[in-house]
């Protein structure tokens, strides 16, 4: 049934937020800790394990699958939803400090991603 | 006539998600053609209906006076949930769906290298902007320095630490500058920094850290590369809501003795 693919996927972000925000507490913070990309780790190990027992029906992964079609269309709700004209607006501080720290990031990708090749 | 629209209004108002799929499924349609017919599919449809998505917010934004995008518009509010935090996450979650796991042990500690030094480096951009413009106490360069990292990071850091709502507001805006930058720039400098493998991805995530921005950028980007630059990326705001108060105050406040 393809509600048992979306309701494990569901289940996954559950636990990964529940297990995130035990994590942030353990460091003494009011924050969720990665609770995102632990629900991510939680979605591949358990759907492996199901599809190596042949457990994994193709309408249950339907029920995963659709959701990760409509991520796109999600992305772009989610720009339409953003608070713009604050960006745009944004004074010079705000637009130095935002901006050098974009710049730098996108200067390091080539960086890390050499150093990572060599170990 | 007169009653036309005010009845569809109505029945948009009532149906929030249904209406929001339509729309959203409108602005991918229109963004398609846009892609052929103007740009000969050189353009990412994606990258427009995100550009779209944007530029509607703006727009929005100088109609109403509100923060929300379309969704202060009231027959739009569908697209605040459509596109708020738990719908984004659900389908990041399922972008993993059939990631080899391989990927990430293998870019494991490259991985991680990049949050930490992602985190840092803008904490100490912000801050250095922070000082360069006269806001030289601890306090307001680590909040500031907070909002270079993400939009979240900087007003939970500012408010562990006491500074003033002024700075809050500045460390919001360099957080929202970042995270639109990012969406609108990463597929423009793809190529260029060599954002095309699992891994540059997956070290994108970590320097940038901002989630939505990393989401959109990379959407409009290559769709396959999402899961690993959303997988790091979460990790961030966390990482940054850590070392803010703590480790990153402090050494600023060393460094502001000498």
């Amino acid at each position: 049934m393809t509600i048992y693919g979306t309701a494990l996927l569901a289940a996954c972000l559950l636990a990964g937020n529940f297990l995130g925000l035990l994590l942030g507490q353990a460091m003494g913070i009011d924050a969720n800790v990665g609770g995102v990309g632990i629900a991510m780790l939680l979605l591949i190990v358990v759907t492996d394990r199901l599809r190596d027992r042949g457990l994994l029906a193709a309408p249950t992964q339907t029920g995963v699958v659709y959701w990760s079609s409509v991520y796109i269309p999600i992305v772009v709700a989610m720009a339409a939803t953003q608070n713009v004209l604050a960006a745009v607006s944004a004074g010079t501080v705000a637009l130095l400090a935002g901006g050098l720290a974009v710049a730098a990031g996108f200067v390091l990708v080539p960086l890390l991603a050499r150093l990572g090749n060599d170990a | 006539m007169t009653t036309l629209w005010p009845t569809l209004e109505l029945v948009l108002t009532k149906h929030p998600l249904v209406t929001a799929f339509a729309v959203v499924g409108f602005i991918m349609w229109s963004a398609s053609i846009l892609s052929k017919r103007l740009t000969r599919g050189r353009m990412h449809a994606s990258a427009i209906a995100i550009a779209i998505g944007l530029l509607l917010a703006y727009l929005s934004g100088l109609s109403t006076g509100g923060t929300k995008g379309v969704a202060d518009i009231e027959w739009l509010s569908g697209m605040g949930l459509l596109g708020g935090a738990m719908l984004r996450d659900f389908a990041i979650v399922a972008t993993a769906f059939g990631v080899r796991l391989d990927e990430f042990r293998k870019t494991g500690l490259a991985g991680m290298l990049s949050l930490v030094i992602g985190v840092l480096l803008s904490f100490f951009v912000g801050a250095t902007v922070a000082y360069a413009f006269g806001y030289r106490d601890a306090v307001s360069m680590t909040t500031i320095g907070g909002g270079a990292a993400t939009y979240i990071v900087g007003p939970v850091t500012g408010s562990a630490l006491g500074a003033s709502s002024e700075v809050m507001a500045l460390s919001v805006a360099a957080g929202l500058v970042k995270s639109i930058l990012v969406m609108v720039v990463t597929p423009a400098v793809a190529r260029w920094i060599g954002l095309t493998t699992p891994r540059a991805a997956l070290i994108f995530g970590g320097l940038m850290g901002t989630t939505s921005g990393v989401a959109a950028g990379l959407a409009a980007t290559d769709e396959k590369l999402v899961p690993y630059g959303a997988m790091t990326a979460t990790f961030y705001t966390g990482l940054g809501c850590l070392l803010g108060p703590s480790l990153v105050f402090f050494t600023i406040r060393v460094l502001l003795s000498l």
